[in-house]
């Protein structure tokens, strides 16, 4: 903004003709503050504030960790889920022509448009043990509602379009002169897919397993219909959260969303490393 | 002989297609399995919600959508959308002007930042805000002394989806107008526009199918958001409760078929959003192209 620190030796930024950034990072600066940066040190501070030794004991209370243990797991698991059928369904929508194509590439959108709290009784209705697939897999003895098993099914639902959307466009640009590259150097169909195409995908589908994982961890709405919300089982820790709140224990609440929070940057963290690494390693340009 | 339909050309391109392409049959077990787990986890889920509102008939469905509760949550959840949408947008055109037309130490970092509310539980997101302004926190006597009422109030819920839909307008944009760069402005700048008149007669015509389109997914999530605005809102029936709100407590009173009811509105919000998504995909791809390939 001030030629002063334009021509300074350290240049905060490169000079540019178009106007407005001092008002452009001034607007988004204070609104990131504002809405973002405050609150969210206010419960790294309140955190802090319990002293380590309460902190401690908090987060490592029995009911806790299982709750921990259930969202990061049932998360992983589903995430997991959706990178098989993920891949699977980006590549049948890239590849392939079928009746009704359209109308599924539009659908995979659903989860990111549709309200959690609407997945999550619409889901329980399903499978539910008298629900319209439930009462089909309960005289088998299977039990999918109000198990932990219905949680993965929930964070199945929620985490689909992060994995289909991320891969996709990445399939979409890989050059057909490598499949016909490998094919003429004597590799069969499954070969060329599984040691040239998908090694190729790999920083893709990390992203979008990254991105499932970390919104899974998280995930309320569409999960506490369906988990059935036994403590020690199938609670969640967002749930363990909310019924710490209604109980007005703050510090029990500060504590387990610290730890959540800290897991899930640490392994965001250690997804983006390795995906770091993978895309020089191999990566279509992305 | 042994042409399936799709390829009728000449014995050469059957064999180039044969190299790169998959068996008929491991094609056919690949797209039946596509379409069997978009039928169990896509499909079926919205078909229910449409078939439980009118198991009783649509006698009883329109009876439940002219309570006098649903109304009050359906004006609730429109006021929080209508307040939320446009700040984000506001929000989002500045990031992404300062983002992308400009080069400056620490963008990365920034960029980040903004994605922060997408790694954050939405049940995380509404409690910082109970830290923030709750009775017993820093804030809370003063704000009590002075009569304002943030939590369990509209303030609450309207800063809870601020946080939740933060990075949507912003993501989408960032990436459009950094691949657009800033050629276009600067023909306008030397022929004398002024910096304003740049942004609105060539930067936002530029920009407009890729706003809308992130303003929609943004409204989508602030209409439908559940857990951040279940811990602010306090669950004051007709007063602070949104229609996801009110979904979850006539379904835990076993009011199955008021739930869907109200459920199916949600559920038409979230048709409505993926048409009009598609309808812009395919018309303006190359404008959305561009933040969707990142």
């Amino acid at each position: 903004m001030t030629t002063r620190t334009a021509s300074s030796l350290w240049q905060f930024r490169q000079p540019s003709v178009i106007p407005g950034f001092g008002l452009a990072l001034g607007v988004t600066l204070s609104w990131l503050i504002l809405i973002i940066l405050i609150p969210l040190s206010g419960l790294a501070w309140r955190s802090s504030a319990l002293g380590w030794s309460t902190f401690w004991t908090l987060a490592t209370d029995q009911r806790t960790i299982n709750a921990l243990r259930i969202s990061f797991g049932t998360a992983f698991l589903a995430a997991l889920i959706n990178v098989v059928f993920g891949v699977i369904l980006a590549w049948v929508l890239v590849r392939y022509r079928f009746p009704g194509k359209r109308v599924i590439d539009a659908m995979v959108d659903l989860p990111f448009a549709l309200p959690t709290a609407v997945a999550g009784i619409a889901l329980t209705t399903l499978y539910a043990p008298n629900g319209w697939i439930g009462s089909l897999l309960s005289p088998l003895g299977i039990k999918i509602a109000f198990t932990p098993i219905g949680i993965v099914f929930a964070l199945v639902f929620v985490g689909l379009p992060f994995v289909v959307r991320t891969v996709q466009p990445i399939m979409e640009e890989i050059d057909k002169e490598v499949e016909e590259a490998a094919a003429t150097l004597g590799a069969n169909r499954f070969q060329t897919i599984s040691r040239v195409l998908l090694p190729g995908l790999a920083p893709a589908v990390l992203t979008g397993f990254a991105l499932a994982f970390a919104r899974g961890v998280g995930e309320y709405g569409s999960v506490i219909f369906i988990a059935g919300n036994l403590p020690y089982v199938s609670e969640i820790a967002p749930l363990l959260i909310v019924i710490r709140l209604e109980e007005f224990n703050y510090p029990a609440a500060t504590a387990i969303a610290a730890v959540m929070l800290v897991i899930s940057f640490a392994m965001l963290l250690i997804i983006n490393t390795i995906q770091a690494w993978s895309r020089r390693r191999y990566g279509y340009g992305a | 002989m042994a042409h399936d339909g799709t390829t009728s050309g000449t014995g050469n391109t059957e064999l180039v297609r044969v190299a790169t392409s998959e068996h008929r049959l491991a094609r056919y077990t690949l797209i039946g399995l596509a379409l069997c787990f978009v039928a169990l986890f896509l499909v079926l889920p919205l078909a229910a919600v449409f078939t439980e509102a009118l198991r009783n008939g649509p006698g009883e469905f329109f009876v439940v959508l002219t309570d006098p509760e649903t109304f009050s949550a359906i004006e609730l959840t429109l006021l929080v959308a209508v307040i939320a949408v446009p700040l984000n947008l506001v929000f989002g055109i500045a990031a992404a002007w300062a983002i992308a037309k400009f080069e400056f130490k620490g963008k990365a970092f920034l960029t980040t930042l903004i994605d922060l509310p997408f790694s954050v539980s939405p049940v995380i997101s509404g409690l910082v805000f109970v830290l923030l302004f709750g009775s017993h926190s820093l804030l809370g006597p003063w704000l009590q002394h002075h009569g304002i009422q943030i939590l369990f109030a509209v303030p609450g819920i309207v800063l809870a989806t601020v946080f939740v839909t933060f990075p949507f307008v912003a993501r989408e944009l960032i990436p459009l107008m950094q691949e657009q760069g800033t050629s276009d402005e600067e023909a306008a700048l030397s022929l004398g526009a002024s910096g304003w008149q740049t942004f609105w007669h060539v930067t936002l015509p530029n920009i407009k199918w890729g706003l809308l389109y992130g303003v929609l997914l943004c409204n989508a999530r602030a209409m439908g958001e559940f857990g951040a605005v279940s811990v602010v809102s306090g669950h004051i029936r007709g007063l602070t409760n949104t229609m996801p709100l009110q979904v979850e407590i006539l379904y835990n009173e076993y009011n199955f078929v008021a739930a869907f009811a109200v459920a199916t509105l949600l559920a038409l919000l979230a048709l409505v959003t993926l048409v009009l998504k598609s309808l812009l995909e395919m018309k303006y791809s190359e404008q959305i192209a561009a933040s969707r390939r990142h």
